[in-house]
């Protein structure tokens, strides 16, 4: 028997004006996998990330999660549903503190789907931060965190929403290298949890060190998908990232 | 506190000072401080959409016209008490609200803005040419003869409800700060699209607190017709309310229900001296002074002050 | 019969020229809405402060208020530059300008009014100019002067900005800046800089159409808030940013008033344009020519 998908990405094509950004992407991501999707810079990573989490719409093509198709639904309904997705630009909450950050999604999308009694809330947001390590600035303002600090409140704000599948944009870029090892560290720590994990990484060094499966976009389409090692050797990969 | 908690207190320090007033016997008090009072429900009210949401709302003066004009209509339709007055008047800005937010809260939050203020002149219009309510001419709304609780004059019964009104209002703002939806509109406000990919339902909560702002503006309108035992369009739509209900949270400070409470005592008082000492549109250009320098060089308005002060003290 | 067909003749020609006047005061907006994303809801408030510049002037001295308020413009082209600067500085820079910055407008709006009040009361005024009471006749059709001018200049003004926001580089530098800030920085061009020249244009069409306004009625501070829905109406029905639109959704609300006044008479005419614009943002706001 086939193992069931639990994202299920079907000829999805989103334009912009003109411009078609993504054209007709088949993607598929089963219970607890772990997947690098890389590409270069503007070849539609994102676009994609914001079509399945419901902030754009796409024009054609279907998106099923857990069987259910959720093109029709707004972007609240579907992380409810465990589809959490990471900001590549840093989106925090400012006025708020880092730990309240992560109170947002804990209360509105966590409780819907696992019993979290209220006051365990707090406690849970905190040790989320730990595990990201921004336990020691729980307490500041989040518009005053560094890039990097930012980077990792995206994630965990994304993990407080206790997701089935989570989408990290690119959660590393400048990060130290110590810092991407605690990253990934953190991400593998999910898979332990079941929960599958979606990364979009230019770190090549992380996304392959991370992934079960790679897939490529290049210029809205998907160029490649399998084995990492065998879709770095892939002659049309290697072309599309070094040029002609 | 508990929200029961801080109700009870804002019940009884409403009551307690409804009736110590009653001993004042300077009849200017309860018309200045009636006004004072609207300003601070209209405030706090503005301020659920406004200053916890982050949606500008230019129309505050339209929904306090419905809630006056509602009472007009009862009256005049069925000689209905003021208690119904309050009742129906709530609901139907309430319910203006709701439509309005519907139809414009998907849009970028400046169509809202712009689409406040247009829904101000067309209700503005609609009434001068709505004979039924007094039309451009005005309409007149005679105050009970009796007198509940042994008060002297009508004027103090208005006060003593506007005050009740006014704790109403701050008990409500409360309960929303504090609450879940507090937590998921103060989110809408910082980053929407980020609130919405956290679960926050953005759509119905900003439509909710629309229309719970709304209704509260136009509870503060209820009691408007009987205070002068006259209404006429332009008063009942007059460009104070809108631009003080934005000036009094601005400078009060907008994190919290306490920020327009300070802003409107401070504001209301300060133009009702003025008024009395130089002339009413002095009173306008001090405030809209007021509301460029304090959203230009003290965004965060005085309980930011306050706040900056408290955690410099903490450190 | 016949003087109805009169009448429909006379409220088209009517909704037509008032259409170009329109055009004039919402050109502005156009720009810094549509372009800038700047929301100046303040825009009539230098409408009218261009009304009364003129005023004084031709009450003064006689010169044409229409002569008079392109003499001046370069002043309004300074405060504008000023007034973004302040914009730019204390809200947009904070990422301030969706609650703050639209308050601030707010109030500058307001204290120009008020400022207007104190010094020259609620009282309307008005210019002598040798046009206005001259009205050419075509049969049955009136052509009042008095509109006509102001209609014709508008439609130099307006023409003139849309040619030189698209043949100039500067103009593209300011099309440019609402979709894609990068490639100006680029091309070596501060966006911000393009932004201040650009808002101090139109507030500089804001002061010209100020005389066109005091031309073809009498003038009164408080008349400037009725204008804030028409100006954001013509630039939400015409889709934003585009200033060919901007001339369709101006003679569309021209005709819309025309005909208003015409057959219910004048005490409903400034609820059309907000009734319009409410009806466009609940419905179509896109615009009449987007998608
Ligand atoms: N809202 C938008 N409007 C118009 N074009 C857009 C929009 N969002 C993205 N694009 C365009 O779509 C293309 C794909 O962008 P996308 O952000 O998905 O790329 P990406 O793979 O995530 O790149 P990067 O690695 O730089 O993050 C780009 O050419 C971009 O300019
Ligand atoms: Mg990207």
């Amino acid at each position: 028997m086939m193992i069931e998908a639990l994202l299920e990405v079907k000829g999805v094509t989103k334009r912009f004006g003109g411009f078609t950004a993504l054209d007709g992407v088949d993607f598929l991501v089963r219970p607890g996998e772990r997947v690098g999707l890389i590409g270069p810079n503007g070849s539609g990573k994102s676009t994609l990330v914001n079509c399945i989490a419901g902030t754009l719409r796409n024009e054609e093509g279907s998106i099923r999660f857990e069987g259910e198709d959720i093109c029709g639904h707004a972007a609240h309904r579907r992380i409810r549903m465990g589809l959490a997705r990471s900001f590549q630009i840093p989106k925090p909450f400012a006025s708020m503190t880092v730990l309240d950050n992560l109170c947002v999604p804990l209360l509105y999308a966590a409780r819907k789907h696992e019993k979290l009694a209220p006051g365990r809330i707090v406690e849970e947001a905190v040790r989320i931060l730990e595990l990201v390590g921004l336990a020691g600035r729980a307490h500041a303002m989040s518009g005053g965190l560094t890039q990097v600090d930012m980077r990792k409140l995206e994630l965990a704000r994304a993990m407080a929403a206790k997701p089935k599948l989570l989408i990290s944009d690119e959660a590393m870029a400048g990060l130290s290298a110590s810092e991407v090892d605690d990253i990934l560290a953190l991400l593998f720590g999910l898979k332990e949890q079941g929960v599958a994990v979606i990364m979009i990484e230019h770190v090549m060094r992380a996304v392959m060190k991370f992934s079960e499966r790679i897939a490529v976009l290049v210029a809205g389409r998907k160029i490649a998908d399998g084995d990492p090692q065998a879709v770095v050797g892939n002659a049309e990969v290697v072309k599309a990232y070094l040029g002609e | 506190m508990s929200n029961k908690v801080f109700a009870f207190v804002a019940l009884a320090v409403a009551l307690a000072l409804a009736a110590v007033t009653q001993l004042i016997p300077n009849e200017y008090f309860f018309t200045a401080a009636y006004t004072v009072l609207l300003f601070v429900i209209l405030a706090t009210a503005w301020n659920i959409l406004g200053g916890y949401t982050g949606y500008v709302n230019f129309g505050s003066a339209a929904f306090f016209a419905i809630g006056a004009y509602t009472t007009v209509f009862f009256y005049n339709a069925f000689k209905a008490p003021l208690a119904v007055g309050i009742v129906a008047g709530t609901l139907v800005a309430g319910l203006a609200g709701l439509g309005l937010g519907y139809l414009t809260l998907r849009l970028r939050g400046v169509f809202f803005a712009i689409a406040s203020l247009a829904l101000a002149v067309v209700l503005y219009v609609f009434v001068v040419n709505w004979d039924y309510v007094g039309g451009a001419r005005g309409a007149y709304v005679l105050q009970p003869r009796e007198i509940p609780f042994g008060m002297p004059r009508y004027i103090h019964l208005i006060y003593s409800v506007q005050l009740l009104m006014a704790a109403f209002a701050l008990v409500v703002a409360r309960a929303i700060e504090k609450s879940t939806m507090g937590r998921g509109l103060a989110a809408i406000r910082d980053d929407e699209l980020a609130a919405e990919c956290s679960g926050v339902p953005t759509l119905r909560l900003k439509i909710f607190s629309t229309m719970v702002s709304c209704a509260l503006m136009g509870m503060a309108g209820t009691t408007f017709p009987y205070y002068l035992s006259y209404i006429e369009p332009s008063s009942a739509f007059s460009l104070s309310y809108a631009v003080n209900s934005i000036a009094m949270p601005l400078i009060g400070g907008m994190m919290s229900w306490m920020g327009p409470l300070i802003g409107a005592v401070l504001l209301g008082t300060v133009q009702q001296v003025v008024q009395v000492t130089v002339s009413s549109a002095w009173n306008l250009l001090i405030v809209g002074v007021l509301l460029v320098l304090f959203v230009t060089l003290a965004p965060n308005g005085i309980m930011g002050w306050v706040d900056a002060w408290r955690r410099r003290k903490g450190r | 019969m016949e003087i109805s067909t009169a009448l429909l003749l006379n409220a088209i020609i009517a909704g037509l020229l008032l259409g170009g006047f329109y055009a004039a005061m919402s050109v502005g907006i156009s720009i810094s809405f549509g372009m800038l994303d700047v929301v100046n809801i303040a825009h009539p408030a230098f409408i009218i402060l261009g009304s009364y510049i003129a005023y004084i002037v031709n009450d003064r001295f006689g010169f044409d208020p229409i002569v008079v308020s392109v003499v001046v413009s370069p002043l309004f082209f300074l405060l504008g530059m000023v007034l973004y600067r302040i914009y730019y500085v204390c809200f947009e820079r904070r990422g301030q300008e969706s609650l703050r910055g639209l308050a601030f407008f707010f109030g500058i709006l307001f204290i120009t009014e008020v400022a207007l009040v104190l010094i020259f009361g609620v009282d309307y005024r008005m210019v002598s100019t040798r046009y206005g009471d001259v009205t050419w006749r075509a049969g049955a059709v009136d052509f009042p002067m008095r509109l006509a001018v102001p209609f014709l200049v508008s439609m130099t003004m307006v023409i003139g900005v849309q040619v030189f926001l698209t043949r100039t580089f500067f103009g593209r530098a300011v099309l440019a800046v609402a979709q894609d800030q990068l490639a100006l920085r680029l091309m070596g061009v501060d966006p911000v800089r393009v932004k201040e020249l650009a808002f101090a244009l139109s507030i500089a069409t804001a002061g010209v159409a100020g005389a066109f306004l005091i031309v073809i009625q009498p003038v009164q501070p408080a008349i400037g808030r009725e204008f804030i829905g028409l100006v954001f109406a013509v630039c939400v029905l015409g889709g934003m940013g585009s200033i060919l639109g901007t001339l369709l959704g101006a003679f569309v609300l021209g005709l819309a008033e025309s005909f208003t006044s015409t057959f219910f008479g004048p005490s409903w005419a400034p609820a059309v344009s907000f009734g319009l614009l409410l009806a466009t943002l609940a419905f179509r706001p896109s615009g009449l020519l987007g998608r």
